[in-house]
Order: C-alpha cells, then sequence, then structure tokens
C-alpha cells in the first residue's frame, strides 16, 4: 500500500486545533483587548517585558510550536473546506494550504532566532 | 478507484439552505481567524525583533479602533472554534473506564474547565507576578 501523508497532516490538524481551542480567546483578550480597555497596564506588555518572555529559549521553544501548529490546523481545514465549496483541484489547494503554513514555519522560525 | 470519479454537480451556495449546514460552515471558517491570529503573533514578533521602537508601533497600531476590531473578530471565532471544538471531544476520543463509557458531558465539562483555567492564569501572568 502506498504510505500516505495524511496522519502526519492530521495529527498537526488536531494538535492545532486543541491548543488553539485553549488558547486563542486568551491571547486575543490579552495582545489586542486588555490594554485599550484597561484591565492590563502598558507596562504589563512593555518591550523589555515581552522581549525576555519571548527571547528565552523555552519561550522561543513554545511560541515556534504554538504558532506553527496553529498555522497547520488552519491550512489543513481550509484544504478540507475548499473542496465542500466546490473546489476539487486537490493538488493545487494542497500546495497553497501546505505551502503557505510551510512558509509560515520557516518566516516564524526566522523571526524567532532574530530576537 | 475509477480515473475518472463521478462528482455530483452541486452548487458552491448549497450549505446556505440549511441552519446546520451554515454552521458546520461558520466552524470550519473559524480556522481562517486562528491562522490570522498567528499572523498577528509572527508580526509581533517580527517587530518585537525589530526594537522598542518598532513593538511599540506594532503595539499602537494593534491597540487602534481598527485593531481593536480585528482583535474582537478574531475572538469572537476563535471562541466559536474553541465551543465547536470542545463540544465535539465526546466523538472524536471516546473514553472508557473499564467497561464504562465516560459520559460525554463529563469529557466536554473537563475540556470547558481547563479552558477557563488556562485562560484565567494566563490572564493573571500576563497582568505582573
Amino acid at each position: 500500500m502506498a504510505r500516505s501523508n495524511k496522519p502526519i497532516v492530521w495529527g498537526l490538524f488536531a494538535a492545532g486545533g486543541t491548543a488553539s481551542a485553549f488558547m486563542v480567546p486568551v491571547i486575543m483578550i490579552t495582545v489586542g483587548l486588555a490594554v485599550p480597555f484597561g484591565w492590563l497596564s502598558v507596562e504589563d506588555l512593555s518591550y523589555d517585558r515581552v522581549h525576555a518572555i519571548a527571547s528565552h529559549p523555552l519561550g522561543r521553544l513554545i511560541s515556534f510550536g504554538f504558532i506553527t501548529i496553529c498555522l497547520w490546523h488552519a491550512a489543513h481545514r481550509t484544504r478540507t473546506t475548499v473542496h465542500d465549496i466546490g473546489i476539487h483541484n486537490d493538488s493545487a489547494t494542497m500546495t497553497i494550504c501546505y505551502g503557505m503554513a510551510g512558509l509560515g514555519t520557516i518566516l516564524t522560525g526566522i523571526f524567532l532566532f532574530l530576537l | 478507484m475509477s480515473n475518472r470519479p463521478y462528482i455530483r454537480p452541486l452548487p458552491t451556495s448549497w450549505w446556505l439552505k440549511e441552519g446546520r449546514y451554515v454552521r458546520y460552515m461558520l466552524r470550519e471558517a473559524t480556522c481562517l481567524f486562528v491562522g490570522l491570529h498567528a499572523l498577528v503573533l509572527m508580526i509581533g514578533i517580527l517587530r518585537l525583533s525589530q526594537g522598542r521602537e518598532a513593538f511599540e508601533s506594532f503595539l499602537a497600531g494593534l491597540w487602534s479602533p481598527a485593531g481593536q476590531l480585528l482583535s474582537a473578530v478574531i475572538l469572537l471565532m476563535a471562541v466559536v472554534h474553541s465551543v465547536t471544538w470542545f463540544n465535539l471531544t465526546p466523538k472524536a476520543m471516546p473514553l472508557w473506564v473499564g467497561d464504562t463509557k465516560v459520559p460525554g458531558w463529563m469529557i466536554v465539562g473537563a475540556h470547558y474547565a481547563g479552558w477557563l483555567a488556562v485562560s484565567v492564569l494566563t490572564l493573571y501572568l500576563a497582568g505582573g507576578l
């Protein structure tokens, strides 16, 4: 039987779906809304503090893992849903969706390396 | 499988015909916003790597009225994703203890409790130790 890459991509989809279900709402509140709404102070998201957390080896590792599985989750779900709305050229959608996730994975690695 | 499988013609708008199909598409569309949130974080890390001024101008943009609207829309769709994802957990990973099946509401409830806990903990840690 031909080997398939399905288990790997599906594993990333499921891991990304679970991690994002737990974390995305609170991340968007913390990063995007808490300071304008006055729930956090500007100092809580100061350059020094955020840089110290994100550039710590553990911070880099967690950021890389989390952001990239979110990208693979989005890519895989988009690929299957595009099929549902009547676009059946799967090799093209696969190339675009997974290509973007792959590019995002590389860029995330570079940005974190530059910190 | 034949070389040319028969694909029954279906209008692209089929999913607008029934409420549950619309809810299915809404659920699937949440992934675009999970991806968008990842893009926001990527840009934030890039700007963080470019120094204090770059990072502060990134935050100023994110906290502008347009930025807040973007965050609010991503938040709303992220919550739809969380709720639909957790509600499916008993089907995605049914749990057996010995010969008894753990009731679905317990699996779902445990996920909601964990979701609340990590959210409160994250906001607490963000607020300074």
